[in-house]
């Protein structure tokens, strides 16, 4: 009742003073192995700072697809199309240089890709901006359809792109990213620091952007898009502008792959990609910008674990065995937490605070045994 | 709510112009490089063949929409199983003559996939029936993921070979009727969907099943008051669904070479001609169907991309989404739902 | 001279492809007045709200809004003109806290955006203070202040009626329409409403009310337009209407209230 309510209040500022600690620990740990110890090590060679990398930049795509889906009550099927704008546009301009020779000096310059990463996060909003209108029109499985649609559409064109995009090879040679000559955000011990910064500026504006009155307009959309019409609130436009937000932090990913991969290729930026990231949505918790970072990483977990395990269960094939339990287990999250491991995670936490509390001994068994708060 | 694109004679004008645009493209691409009235035929009659499948899908995603309101994204897996299934059963050492084999093969793939669409009703969509439309998504979604999965494992990445069915060989007989290039795989394709289409006619129009399904789609509130069981009805619209891609697949196998991943082309390909349908005409989905496979194979033929062919299929979805949600041929106005 | 008209509705129309829902209904709510649509299940009442507050468009007939055409016009658009609504079966936002269900009616009185909000500059974080402030405001009038923190879903039935009224009320309008706000009320809620409908009328706010309840309603509407079957048959004071016999015959059985 209104105790869920304070809860949840406060829950904002600890949830970020505690994943910053987390976050920094992991990368304290990995980068100077304290007594020899390593990460890797602990979780048998599946955590690593490349996974950590990884868990980050998707996450900053996954948060806002939470806001996206979870909040506003649409639904993208076809993210991986900004996610991999992000990425081409870095790329592209980024090889500018050593690939078409086009502006050698300024092109080549330390601070040419950081321009390239604002200038796609531009690209990408205006093309989302430019699709949204019209596409925000339609509800439900129609607008899901439409966004897979889109995604396909994108896809193709990247991988038919030829000299601009490099077809199915796509783009090599990407630069890494850096400050001034000398300091680069380079080997991945450095580059974690910066995708989790990125990561953690993308989660706060996502907090701010609910917590604001465009939030509240975005969430009564979502409940009644009758009501928060008749209370003022310009539905379609504020349908666009998440999109378009969404879209910005998905480019903002994009190029982050991009200059971590130094290689950009249609794959990761399909019909696939676009599933697996509404699954990370989904089991985390859509509506919850907390739910990113847990479900990107429930599905990586997963992905390792499953590697590791079913190899050893069922000699033979490879990896894809994992596969079908990755399947099994999206099904059955959806069946049985569909709000999300995050607020599944809520639920059974006060659950077990009711039975706990009951259980100091006050003679009341029957509290007990149902946990109920009464 | 819908004042986008204005009132809708401005629509239609800007559909009948889109349309006059878009067909003299083709005549002007095909005049430049010198593409015959030859050609254009023969890549409508293989657009047709691909897409009498298109049209089968479409049919599973109409049926099962209009009954339980899902949008199954496992339908084209049941076409890949179909297939796969086909093939293997076929390549087994039975003592039997090859063309009963065949016939062995053919009814048995499709029994087993249509278990395979009723194992995916009771055990992933029923007990999730009230769920939101994302996670009904994501449920199917998971489910092909397994399937696919599974295949992958029962049959690696390698593609199968299925024999035509007339002469039971890897290469099929081919008619040259008017220097255009038939495969006689192509009758067994076109006489089977009619068949099939007989057949679903009979059972819509003439026998109480069909009936009670029809009821449900119609309105499931006012069937279920009738005594019919909408769990039953789900259920049977799943069978239905998934013995419609199986024998998509079966049919088709030996046109193309099938693989563990082909389900998700058909898929979506025949969820576009479920959108032509408006998701409630069975009819609409046919013709759908044959629109986007003639469409592609015309788009591709002509401007010599064939790597864009995926993507005509989509371009499609996406304009008629945007311009007539409610579907081309039936359907009244939905898609676009007004709160 | 003729007092102002602040809501003049003239010939409206509604057709549903074959079903005339709305049948050149005419109606002039004054500055000030507490003015009730009344009539039997179906008679287009809730209909007419839509038409009104832009949810539906209309076949015919015009809506003048203090002098403004309504017609064409998209329902925030209207929203923003001071007309706010509630509903018959509740729209309240379930995602929510009471306080934010009530600090999303500040909308057409607030303006920051998106930037300010993902950036938290100062003039938003202004502004939403003064947000909150008001919608509390607004809640205390009510008298839910108490329950600000609670989910919206959570609230028992009659103080979720008591939501919608505070959270349309947030959109300060000038003229409120409730729908059915007595609906599922007991008698004592009812006769809180009242008195509330009565407050608000007294802070200025013109009111358009539909009801079922024909003693709430006739204790408190000054004017009285009945519908039936989407036509007006009867118009006038509560007395007037009570006595005409075409209203007696369209309710049948409900004789001198």
């Amino acid at each position: 009742m209104s105790e869920e309510k304070g809860w949840a209040k406060h829950s904002n500022i600890v949830g970020i003073v505690a994943f910053a600690t987390l976050v920094v620990a992991l990368g304290l740990v990995e980068t100077f192995q304290p007594f020899g110890f390593r990460f890797r090590d602990f979780t048998g060679g599946m955590v690593t700072f490349d996974t950590l990398i990884r868990i980050g930049i998707l996450t900053i795509v996954v948060v806002g697809l939470n806001l996206l889906m979870g909040y506003a009550g649409q639904i993208s099927l076809g993210q991986a199309a900004f996610y991999g704008v992000g990425a081409y546009v870095s790329a592209i301009m980024s090889t500018l240089a050593s690939r078409h020779e086009v502006l050698p000096g300024i092109s080549d310059a330390w601070w040419w890709p950081w321009l390239a990463i604002l200038v796609a996060m531009l690209v990408t909003g205006a093309f989302a901006y430019a699709i949204g209108r019209p596409i925000l029109r339609l509800r439900g499985n129609y607008l899901a359809m439409a966004t897979l649609g889109l995604g396909v559409v994108m896809y193709t064109i990247f991988r038919e792109g030829g000299g601009i995009t490099g077809g199915h090879d796509g783009l090599a040679g990407i630069p890494r990213l850096s400050i001034g000559e000398s300091f680069a955000f380079w080997p991945v011990e450095r580059y974690y620091w910066l995708v989790w910064a990125a990561a953690f500026a993308v989660i706060i504006i996502g907090l701010n952007v609910i917590n604001s009155r465009v939030g509240r307009g975005l969430r009564a959309i979502h409940t009644s898009e009758l009501a928060a019409n008749t209370m003022g609130v310009d539905t379609d436009k504020y349908r666009v502008q998440v999109l378009v937000l969404s879209a910005m932090m998905a480019s903002l990913a994009g190029s982050l792959y991009a200059h971590f991969q130094a290689i950009v290729s249609p794959g990761p930026f399909g019909f696939v990609a676009s599933v697996e990231l509404v699954c990370m949505s989904a089991v985390g918790g859509m509506a919850s910008v907390w739910g990113a970072a847990l479900g990107v990483s429930f599905f990586f977990v997963i992905k390792e674990v499953l590697r590791a395990r079913m190899h050893q269960l069922l000699r033979g094939a490879g990896g894809e065995h994992e596969l079908i339990a990755y399947g099994i287990i999206l099904v059955l999250v959806m069946i049985f937490v569909p709000e999300g491991l995050s607020f599944g995670g809520i639920k059974a936490l006060s659950w077990l605070r009711n039975l706990a509390v009951f259980r100091r001994g006050d003679g009341r068994e029957i509290e007990a045994r149902t946990g109920q708060a009464g | 709510m819908q004042r986008y694109l204005g009132t809708k004679s401005v629509k239609m004008a800007l559909t009948v112009a889109a349309a006059i645009l878009l067909v003299a493209i083709i005549a002007l691409l095909g005049y430049r490089n010198n593409y015959g009235p030859k050609a254009f035929a023969q890549w409508t009659m293989d657009g047709i063949r691909g897409g009498s499948i298109y049209a089968l899908v479409g049919l599973g995603f109409v049926i099962i929409h209009s009954v339980t309101g899902v949008i199954n994204f496992a339908q084209g897996e049941f076409v890949m199983l179909g297939a796969m299934l086909c093939a293997s059963i076929f390549e087994l050492d039975l003592p039997l003559p090859p063309a009963v084999k065949l016939v062995v093969a053919i009814v048995a793939s499709v029994i087993i996939v249509t278990l395979v669409g009723i194992l995916l009703e009771r055990g992933a969509i029923y007990p999730a029936r009230g769920a939101g439309v994302v996670t009904l998504i994501i449920i199917t979604i998971g489910a092909t993921i397994a399937i696919r999965a599974t295949a992958l494992i029962i049959w690696g990445t390698r593609a199968k070979i299925v024999p035509a069915f007339t002469n039971l060989h890897q290469n099929d007989l081919i008619f040259r009727p008017f220097g255009l290039t038939l495969g006689a795989q192509s009758l067994w394709i076109w006489g089977t969907v009619a068949l099939v289409l007989c057949a679903l006619l009979y059972f819509f129009e003439r026998t109480i099943m069909g009936k009670a399904l029809r009821a449900c789609a119609v309105n499931r509130r006012a069937a279920e008051l009738m005594g019919i069981n909408p769990s039953r009805m789900s259920l049977l619209s799943f069978a239905m669904a998934a013995a419609l891609g199986a024998i998509g697949g079966v049919v088709f196998g030996p046109v193309i070479r099938p693989q563990y991943d082909m389900g998700l082309v058909f898929g979506l390909k025949g969820f576009v001609a479920a959108i032509m349908a408006g998701m409630v005409s069975p009819l609409g989905a046919v013709l759908g169907g044959l629109i986007t496979g003639v469409a592609e194979n015309v788009g591709a033929g002509v401007t010599g991309l064939y790597g864009y062919k995926d993507l005509i299929a989509f371009v499609i979805l996406i304009l008629v989404l945007l311009l007539r949600p409610q579907g081309l041929i039936g359907g009244e106005e939905r898609g676009v739902e007004q709160s | 001279m003729a007092e102002s008209m602040i809501l003049q509705v003239e010939n409206l129309r509604k057709d549903f492809g074959g079903l005339l829902a709305v049948d050149d209904v005419s109606l002039a709510v004054r500055e000030g007045d507490i003015f009730s649509i009344i009539g039997p299940n179906g008679a287009g009442k809730t209909t007419i709200f839509n038409l009104i507050s832009g949810v539906l468009p209309a076949s015919g007939g015009q809506i003048r809004f203090g002098g403004r055409l309504l017609n064409e016009m998209k329902p925030h658009e209207i929203a923003n003109l001071g007309l706010s609504r509630t509903f018959q079966n509740l729209q309240i936002f379930t995602n929510m806290s009471v306080l934010e269900n009530v600090m999303v009616g500040r909308h057409p009185r607030s303006s920051y955006g998106m930037i300010s909000a993902a950036l938290r500059l100062p003039g938003g974080r202004r502004e939403e203070r003064e947000i909150r402030e008001r919608a509390m405001e607004h809640l205390d009038f009510v008298g839910l202040k108490s329950f600000a923190e609670w989910n919206a879903g959570s609230l028992p039935f009659g103080q979720q009626r008591l939501l919608e009224i505070a959270r349309a009320l947030a959109t300060e309008p000038r003229l409120l329409m409730l729908d059915e706000p007595g609906a599922g009320l007991n008698m004592t809620e009812k006769v809180a409403l009242s008195g509330l409908v009565r407050r608000i009328r007294d802070q200025g706010i013109s009111i358009l009310l539909v009801e079922h309840d024909m003693a709430f309603v006739m204790g408190i509407a000054e004017r009285i337009i009945v519908l039936d079957y989407g036509e007006k048959i009867a118009e006038g004071t509560p007395e007037e209407v009570q006595r005409d016999p075409a209203v007696i015959a369209a309710y049948l059985g409900t004789e001198g209230i």
